[in-house]
């Protein structure tokens, strides 16, 4: 019989997948034990979304894309009842975007949008908790934490800290009572890797924590996930009951006398809260404020006691590595960065979504090779990467490989993952103006630097953008920063400027046009802008109607003038002529 | 409200309750009454330090602190709109300009008769439908301005009937 697979992410959720799984419920009481429908969570193509996959008994099947719930009938006739799968709605095959599942390594995201996320058999089908057993029973805390060490796994919350030696710290420090803290707080404008892995393959971060756990000495675990990720939480919560019912989690696991217990606690909107000090204040009940470090965690965290913490994609690799050796993880990647790292492509990129390649590919490669390039074939510009606390990359400079340490000589950061890519309809200042607008209002106010200083920076472009600058303010950004990287306690407010920094030493002559030439070369910054009207006019009078300062003239069927001392710079006339009449410059 | 405040309170999630005197409940306390009642209420605060012992001020100061923490009510139909990078880059500005044009609304308020409210989100992670709304439960994306008028004057429309209804009855 044939399997129905409809992916339920959020991103196939927000598309219109829940309809979509009603629409083939509706079908099964048509057509009884036709098919078996499943749910599952993101592939990766979150640009096709809703995706489903008919598969038969022998695993073979079709992706489909953009599925809407009219397109669900003819589905079922032909793919399921007929047995022909309906070539001009595939996106999996010959042909068919390709570069994009070929060039990447999933080792992370092995189970998403494979598995029902629901089920912990069907991820114990597919080797789960194999190695949380091999750990438990054939392997002690020592060995693990060697096997981690060799496979050079680090961290991957953006930090990059090596995840062996973080154990052996925690292992070896001293206390009865430790804990294993898994950082789900994931808060980057535009980084979505953590929430898709919790929402596709849930136990794979749980195993992780099991394995950390029994190297740690630890019994108890958290989970710290973002409020805003609904469906993550819903699927936490349902896989540690699961998993509890197989005793994976609970006393005396696969019989040997360790127990352990996760428990999910839900963030509440606080970006700061990502910073592993401030998430054990905010664990504790209090304002998400960071303290300074040392102590480390590792020495004293949640409660005083040693902790262990590791972001999301951190723990979901460990299985992984567990299974196969730490030196086949280590296979993958350069000398300084090992095994593989997902990305959340977004921005002005054709196939936006998630994608695991393996360290050592480049940037291009990312962008042209695994997707598909740019949006209309626009001259690519930058990529920014690792959000508020990353920089952009620009595109003469995208040669270079996914590598901790080429990346960070850029001025950038390999971050979480979030990898926005521009175009030249990107304005560089407007992007350093949006993070740091972000970082502004996230800031936590303990230290002066990061909240008055975030402030005045972002006074400094507002004024550029807005063509008030004057090139003394560019020697003030640069002072500031300094000032801010410096004489703050947490990586939020020691990172803030590289945004600004990133882009002043890459696109300066994009902040000169502001200033000098009042222009804003990528025509993003509206007040920089002058609308006019070119011979494209038909005289169709829309953009007069629709202009709210009445500054556009012209009779009917003839050319229309813009009047430069009352338009406003809205842009309505833009958006809404049809004839491609209204020039932006 | 009829009934001591303990009474008005019982609708909390019972099984928070076993968390008393345990530090570290605070935010999932929180949580609980703002999901039973749509805000935290100065009600709400005293309550909460009346049992769990943290002093009133404390509290408040965490729940300013938070995002998700709201003291005030919701309007009846709750506009986010994402303002993550992609949603950025892809014209999330105008669909905010919108909003407020259509609806005589700003970012954080609710409407005076208490219909709309409007929030921006970070990234609600539908990047490749940017720029996207959510409207209680519903997701629009692909948004233009256009667009998007006419659905808020759909749900203004349906505001309206509501409120005659309510008003009949």
């Amino acid at each position: 019989m044939k399997t129905v697979k409809v992916g339920l992410g959020t991103c196939g959720i927000s598309a219109g997948g829940e309809k979509v799984f009603q629409a083939f419920q509706d079908e099964l009481k048509e057509h009884p034990q036709a098919f078996i429908l499943k749910e599952t969570g993101c592939v990766g193509m979150c640009y096709r979304e809703v995706l489903v996959e008919v598969s038969n008994g022998n695993g073979e099947g079709h992706l489909y894309g953009e599925v809407t719930p009219e397109r669900v009938g003819r589905i079922v006739e032909e793919d399921i009842l007929k047995d022909s799968g309906i070539d001009e709605w595939l996106v999996r095959g010959e042909g068919r975007e390709p570069g994009f599942f070929e060039n990447q390594t999933r080792i992370v995201l092995r189970n998403c949008g494979i598995i029902d996320p629901g089920s912990i058999e069907e991820y114990i089908e597919h080797d789960g908790y194999k190695a949380a057993r091999t750990a438990l029973t054939e392997m002690t805390p020592e060995t693990i934490i060697e096997e981690v060490t060799i496979s050079g796994l680090k961290g991957r919350g953006g930090g990059g800290f090596p995840t062996g030696t973080k154990w052996k710290f925690t292992r070896q420090a001293p206390g009865d009572a430790k804990y294993i803290i898994c950082n789900a707080d994931e808060g980057d404008p535009g980084a979505f890797m953590d929430r898709s892995i919790l929402e596709g393959d849930p136990n794979a971060v749980l195993e992780g924590m099991i394995i950390a756990g029994f190297a740690i000495g630890a019994s108890e675990a958290y989970v710290y996930c973002r409020a805003e990720y609904p469906k993550a939480v819903a699927r936490l919560r349902q896989a540690i009951a699961q998993a509890k019912k197989h005793n994976f989690l609970g006393r005396n696991i696969f019989g040997t006398d360790l127990s352990f217990d996760i428990k999910v606690k839900e963030g509440a909107g606080a970006f700061v809260c990502g910073e592993e000090t401030a998430l054990i204040a905010s664990l504790e009940g209090r304002r998400g404020m960071p303290r300074f470090r040392p102590p480390f965690p590792a020495q004293s965290g949640l409660w005083g006691k040693p902790t262990n913490i590791n972001n999301v994609e951190t723990y979901a690799n460990v299985p992984w590595i567990i299974l196969n050796g730490g030196a086949a993880y280590a296979a993958y990647g350069t000398d300084d960065s090992k095994g593989t790292k997902v990305f959340a492509m977004a921005g002005k990129v054709r196939r936006t979504g998630l994608v695991e390649v393996p360290m050592g590919i480049t940037i291009n490669s990312i962008i042209f090779d695994v997707c598909g390039g740019i949006i209309d074939d626009r001259k690519f510009k930058a990529v920014q990467m690792g959000g508020p606390s990353g920089g952009c990359i620009p595109a003469d400079m995208c040669d270079i490989q996914i590598d901790y340490q080429q990346i960070n000589r850029t001025g950038a950061i390999m971050g979480s993952g979030g990898l926005i890519v521009m175009d030249e309809t990107t304005c560089m200042v407007d992007v350093a103006k949006f993070f740091l607008t972000f970082t502004q209002l996230e800031s936590c106010g303990k230290c002066t630097f990061c909240r008055i200083g975030t402030k005045r920076m972002l006074e400094i472009l507002e004024r550029i953008t807005v063509g008030e600058g004057t090139m003394e303010d560019l020697d003030n950004l640069d002072e500031l920063s300094e000032q801010i990287k410096d004489a703050s306690l947490c990586g939020l407010g020691q990172t803030a400027p590289n945004p600004v920094l990133t882009t002043l030493k890459h696109f300066r002559d994009e902040y000169v046009a502001h200033i000098r030439d009042k222009k804003c070369p990528a025509h993003v910054c509206p007040t920089l802008l002058t609308y006019t009207i070119n011979d494209n006019c038909t005289g169709c009078t829309v953009c007069a109607k629709a202009c709210p300062t009445e500054a556009i003239f012209g009779e009917k069927k003839e050319l229309h003038v813009i009047e430069q001392d009352k338009c406003i710079k809205c842009g309505k006339c833009f958006t809404v002529c049809r004839f491609d009449a209204v020039d932006k410059d | 409200m009829p009934g001591t405040v303990e009474d008005h309170f019982k609708t909390f999630n019972v099984d928070l309750w076993k968390y008393d005197g345990q530090a570290g409940a605070l935010i999932p306390l929180l949580q609980s009454a703002q999901d039973t009642y749509g805000y935290i209420s100065e009600k709400a605060i005293d309550y909460i330090s009346h049992v769990t012992g943290i002093p009133a001020a404390e509290i408040y100061g965490v729940v300013t602190f938070y995002a998700q923490f709201r003291t005030k009510p919701l309007g009846k139909y709750v506009i986010k709109v994402c303002n993550g990078t992609a949603c950025h880059v892809n014209g999330a500005k105008g669909i905010g300009d919108t909003i407020t044009d259509e609806l005589n609304l700003d970012y954080d308020e609710t409407s005076d008769d208490g219909n709309f409210s409007m929030l921006s989100v970070a990234c609600i992670g539908c990047c490749s439908l940017a720029p996207v709304i959510v409207i209680n439960d519903e997701t629009y994306g692909r948004l233009t301005p256009a667009k998007l008028r006419k659905i808020l004057r759909t749900y203004k429309h349906r505001a309206k009937q509501q409120a005659k209804a309510e008003a009949g009855d």
